[in-house]
């Protein structure tokens, strides 16, 4: 049986820094999206009309409902007009998936190569090996 | 699976006291997720309509069933800490567990964050009301400290003070339906026939719906992260866990229809708070009232044990070296994994800060969804390595292999949910796994004693 794999110690200054690593990877993938984000649309001119709840489609049920929660016409104007848009772009799905399968099937064949080193110190070379 | 529990009666160095029981299981999970109920969920509405918000909520209720059904066998089985971890590191390989032990640790910590920042945001709207202006900082840093506090100092006194205020949060939602509805007595206030619409973008928002839909129950899993502190691990986790997917069915159900019958469509799409703002629309102010306790305690009650479980995750990866070993340590006299309990404030601290609730909501459903196509694959192996009867399996889930193929299934309808209209973000949380996994390769790994990444009594995997 080959001898067990002995790790080397780390120290106190590598600790350190790989735990830096993590923490710059996790802030980094939280802000990038923002980086992305297009810059709001700048306020259009003032000669737009004024919006109101017809104009928004609410119905006199829903016109209640705003004013109890104390909701005005104009604040609930950019709540009622922000859509999403769900348009799909063939080549962005596609590297999304790319992504997803590509990632899942890296840790999966590297798991696989680990746990067998894992395996063989554990329990020994399997017969035939 | 607190480290904290490390040992009482049996002091081995880095053990967890079994000091647990269904009822703590049930708290533990329920009192993550309920949150979800007072706020998140509602971004579905917005994504889908409210229609297509309940249709997610029961989709995506099927897709936790299959979770709580599989999480159950494996975790009843591999009774230890770190939970889907530990699954991880003993059925398919270092890497991958590595993976899963962040997918908790992040997980857990964007969803505290998120608690904390809906505690600052609420105290800031009811000040509001009065007329005043605050500040919500301090209040996120208290709320996020005092739980820490209690997490350092014990998993059995933090899990027992979040079943009372869990039992508080969910009676509240029971109290609000009876109220508003007319089934206890009086007249129904609900509007559903003058505000409810048609769905909004059509059965594409309904799928895109499936993306917050998971808000109303992420992290019930996290009930297998005490599965080293349970006493009956066999018994406990499956009742603690597929109670807790009863109350939160039954929770999101009532929580969908009583503000769904308040509220127009694309302010529900919107609130911070939904729950409150049901409360206020009934007029009554003694349920204003318990609606305000009922989301500060339900924030509060997920960030604690999303604070017992993300530290536990982490200190169960240190502890194996997979991360900085010092965080492996455990309190001398409360027996908790202190250091990394410790160092998990100033990260959600600063995620708080950054006030991007939806992003950092959005982390938190991507870390728990690779989790769960994890957990899909992961039982079609545990299967095949140990074959049912070659060892003891606290619980079997029926009807497999339907459970993980629907798993799967609705995993990748939850991806595409995510794409549509937050692909960015989906992309930029996926290169942070592939980078770190990179990392771990080249880096971290050479650290790990590969002979200790197997430590159940099993024979060993057939095919290895």
């Amino acid at each position: 049986m080959s001898k067990p794999y002995e790790p080397p110690v780390q120290s106190a200054a590598g600790q350190f820094f790989d735990t830096l690593v993590v923490l710059v990877l996790v802030f980094a993938s939280l802000m990038a999206p923002l980086m992305f984000k297009a810059a709001p649309a700048a306020a259009e001119a003032g000669d737009k009309p004024a919006p109101t709840w017809e104009s928004l489609n609410q119905t006199p049920a829903m016109v209640e409902q705003w004013d109890k929660l104390g909701v005005k016409v104009d604040a609930a104007a950019p709540m009622v007009a922000n859509r999403f848009d769900y348009t799909i772009e063939p080549l962005s799905l596609l590297l999304t998936v790319a992504v997803l399968v590509g990632y899942f099937v890296f840790v999966l064949r590297t798991s696989d190569r680990e746990y067998r080193e894992v395996i063989r110190e554990r329990f020994g070379s399997a017969k035939g090996n | 699976m607190s480290a904290t529990a490390m040992t009482a009666s049996a002091p081995q160095k880095n053990a967890l006291l079994k000091v647990l029981g269904p009822i703590h299981v049930w708290a533990l999970g329920v009192g993550i997720v309920l949150v979800g109920e007072y706020m998140g969920w509602n971004f579905s509405v917005g994504k889908g309509g409210a229609y297509g918000s309940l249709i997610a909520c029961w989709i995506v209720g099927l897709l936790y069933t299959c979770v709580a059904m599989i999480d159950s066998e494996v975790t009843s089985t591999v009774a230890a800490a770190g939970g889907q971890y530990t699954q991880a590191k003993h059925i398919v390989g270092p890497l991958m567990a590595f993976n899963v032990g962040l997918y908790l640790v992040m997980a857990y910590t964007m969803l505290e964050a998120a608690d904390a920042l809906v505690v600052g945001d609420l105290l800031k709207t009811v000040a509001g009301q009065y007329g005043a202006a605050l500040d919500t900082r301090p209040f996120v840093v208290l709320t996020i400290a005092v739980l820490a506090w209690l997490n350092y100092r014990g998993v059995f006194m933090t899990l027992t003070v979040n079943f009372v205020i869990t039992a508080f949060a969910f009676v509240a939602i029971i109290l609000l339906f009876f109220s508003v509805s007319g089934v206890g007595g009086g007249e129904s206030i609900l509007r559903h026939s003058e505000l409810l619409t048609d769905l909004p973008y059509g059965w594409i928002g309904v799928l895109a719906a499936l993306q917050f839909g998971m808000w109303y129950y992420l992290g019930i899993e996290g009930t297998c992260q005490a599965a080293e502190e349970v006493r009956s691990p066999g018994r406990s986790i499956p009742l603690g866990t597929m109670g807790g997917m009863i109350t939160l069915l039954i929770a999101a159900t009532l929580t969908w229809y009583i503000c769904a019958g308040l509220m127009p469509w694309e302010y529900l799409g919107q609130a911070v708070t939904p729950l409150y703002d049901a409360g206020r629309l009934t007029g009554s102010l003694e349920l204003e009232v318990i609606l305000f306790i009922g989301t500060i305690f339900s924030a509060v009650a997920s960030a604690n044990g999303c604070i017992n479980d993300a530290s536990r995750a982490w200190f169960s990866m240190a502890r194996d070296r997979y991360m900085p070993q010092w965080f492996g340590a455990v309190h001398p006299r409360y027996r908790t994994p202190y250091r990394a309990i410790l160092f998990l404030i100033p990260i959600a601290v600063s995620f708080a800060f950054t006030g991007l609730l939806d992003q950092v909501i959005t982390f938190s459903i991507l870390s728990g969804l690779l989790g769960y196509t994890f957990m899909s694959f992961n039982i079609v192996r545990f299967r095949k390595l140990w074959p049912l009867g070659s060892i003891h399996r606290g619980y079997v889930h029926p009807f497999h292999p339907v459970p993980c193929i629907l798993l799967g299934l609705l995993c990748a309808a939850t991806y595409f949910a995510t794409y549509l209209g937050y692909g960015t973000t989906l992309l930029s949380i996926m290169a942070f796994y592939i980078l770190i996994s990179v990392w771990f390769v080249l880096r971290r790994y050479q650290y790990v004693r590969r002979g200790d990444q197997f430590t159940m009594p099993w024979p060993r995997p057939r095919g290895y």
